[in-house]
């Protein structure tokens, strides 16, 4: 298989419409004595939307830590485009949970950052995709933790990454501001078209944007579900709504949940659909 | 099922009516203002006249405490004749000489330390150990050193000012949020750039409280120095008047200390306020 080299992030058209293919062989994380991940195997294809859930301290931060190059594997593979993943890459971009932004940098300086000088107007056209171009100037103490969190979307963006890493970005805005968040990655996922993989706690935040919901449960993978359902996905749906409560309860081990293997009607029991009259 | 839902007329919230202007409506505010503004100064003012009055009528001897008046009349004195100048200038330009070595090597091995491990296991506690002595009771040995020209004034000041510069850059890069470095070097920053846009901002405000304090240590060991041995400064004016009992002249010195103080205060202030613009704690509630 032809490996393509990964193109350095300097160079504007290495990104667009194209994702990494991701591979994770038998990769696992020990923390002194504590393991952390055991074996993890995982393949994402490029373009791939990807929802990491679980419970807290089941894993699945420290899986995109690895992924991003932020630590060393203890065990195992872990392939981008088939090359070995060595520390960060040039084309993987992390979008942290604290937005991280720099504040002695106003939020136009922000975006750049890291940018080369010939590049700046992309970050204002970037800012502007996010909803936020008449704050360019602001230092970022003055803007919501919705708003800097947009800021951190447009400053991962900006360089156009093949992918993205989301570590519960969205966990700390309140349950509206989600909502528009939501929308707004996944519009830009669609238009630039890279490999995106999120972690969560947020069941339904997985269902809405995701591909693909993968559960980690004490370091391996326990669940891999598909999510056929059409894009833009509604909450108030029939099938979402099974489709989550079977995910949350298998997340939370609950007792009554019934392993079906297709989400549609009418194979989800009866106290499984949500009543919306 | 529920009946369809149907839009609820939204009256906006009335308008408070303004009462009507009266022709003075506008002194009130101003008035206002101006108290708040002068009132801090009303007991200075006071103390001032009383101190007036007293050396007037013959209740304070003008050698213990000269009347305000005539502290002015010297220093005006003083002005005209051109010596007032030339001592500040020779003590200033030993401060800030004293405070550009000083500071200098305490900023440079404060970022040293703060950010090589190695020199931090090299360096570290060898100043803290020297940091405990007091650059005063040096000053024996300082003259046995430097004899009592400008280099041993100098000396001093720079021992004094070194450490505070030291401590506070030394913390202020340590303290530097690990996140955001975790951040900068993701997103593809060079080493150089990680330092300069991330480290060293971030420990700005930690050197800037350092430069604060070395400024008030700076006049304090300042004024030590001089009583060495000078042949000009303000030490040495003040001195002098002494020997003479020109109390009014020894007040005068003591004056341009503090204004020299609150003059390099409020440069540190101002510093502080432009550099560090972006702090949430500096910038103007709503």
């Amino acid at each position: 298989m032809t490996t393509p080299q990964s193109t350095p992030s300097s160079s504007t058209t290495s990104g667009d419409g194209r994702g990494v293919r991701l591979q994770l062989e038998s990769v696992g994380k020990r923390y002194g004595r504590r393991e952390v991940l055991r074996h993890t195997r995982l393949h994402i294809a490029p373009g791939e939307f990807v929802a990491i859930v679980g419970r807290s301290g089941c894993g699945k931060s420290t899986l995109l830590r690895l992924v991003a190059g932020l630590e060393q594997a203890s065990e195992g593979r872990l392939l981008i485009d088939g090359q070995l993943v060595a520390g960060l890459g040039a084309d993987t971009r992390i979008m942290f949970q604290d937005s991280r932004l720099l504040p002695w940098k106003r939020v136009i300086d922000n975006v750049a950052l890291g940018l080369p000088e010939s590049q700046r107007p992309a970050a204002a056209e970037v800012l502007a995709q996010v909803g936020l171009a008449e704050r360019a100037g602001d230092w970022p103490a003055r803007l919501s933790g919705g708003q800097r969190q947009r800021v951190a979307l447009a400053r991962a963006l900006v360089h156009r990454p093949r992918l993205l890493l989301l570590d519960e970005p969205l966990g700390a805005l309140d349950a509206l501001t989600r909502i528009e968040m939501h929308e707004l990655i996944e519009g830009l996922w669609r238009r630039h078209g890279f490999t995106a993989l999120l972690v969560t706690h947020d069941v339904q935040e997985a269902v809405a944007l995701a591909d693909r919901v993968i559960l980690i449960e004490d370091g391996a993978i326990a669940l891999d579900e598909r999510v056929s359902l059409p894009r833009p996905r509604s909450r108030g749906d029939a099938a979402f709504a099974a489709l989550e409560k079977r995910i949350l309860d298998r997340v939370l081990q609950h007792p009554d949940a019934e392993p079906a293997a297709d989400p549609g009607w009418p194979g989800v029991p009866a106290h499984g659909l949500r009543w919306a009259v | 099922m529920n009946a369809p839902s149907r839009e609820l007329p939204v009256t906006p919230l009335p308008i408070t009516l303004e009462a009507p202007d009266s022709g003075l409506a506008w002194l009130w505010p101003l008035l206002k203002t101006l108290g708040q503004r002068l009132l801090p100064w009303l007991v200075p003012v006071l103390l001032i006249a009383g101190w007036q009055i007293a050396s007037a009528q013959g209740w304070i001897s003008t050698r213990v405490l000269p009347a305000p008046l005539d502290v002015i009349t010297a220093a005006w004195k003083l002005t005209l004749s051109g010596d007032l100048w030339t001592h500040v200038k020779i003590s200033a330009w030993r401060a800030l000489t004293g405070l550009a070595i000083g500071g200098g090597i305490g900023l440079v091995l404060g970022l040293l330390t703060g950010s090589v491990r190695l020199f931090e296991t090299l360096l570290d506690s060898s100043i803290q150990m020297v940091r405990n002595i007091p650059a005063l009771a040096l000053i024996p040995l300082v003259i046995l050193w430097f004899g009592i020209d400008e280099s041993a004034k100098l000396f001093l000041i720079a021992v004094s000012v070194f450490f505070p510069i030291y401590l506070n850059t030394f913390h202020g890069i340590r303290q530097v949020d690990p996140g955001l470095i975790e951040m900068g070097r993701s997103y593809g920053l060079s080493r150089w750039q990680l330092y300069t846009q991330v480290v060293l901002p971030g420990a700005l405000s930690s050197i800037l409280v350092g430069l604060r304090f070395s400024l008030g240590l700076m006049w304090v060991i300042l004024i030590v120095a001089e009583t060495i041995s000078a042949q000009a400064g303000i030490g040495y004016l003040t001195m002098n008047a002494r020997e003479f009992l020109q109390t009014d002249i020894v007040l005068v010195g003591i004056l341009l200390y503090a204004l020299l103080g609150k003059l390099a205060d409020l440069f540190a202030k101002g510093l502080e306020r432009y550099w560090l613009r972006w702090h949430p704690g500096y910038q103007k509630t709503v």
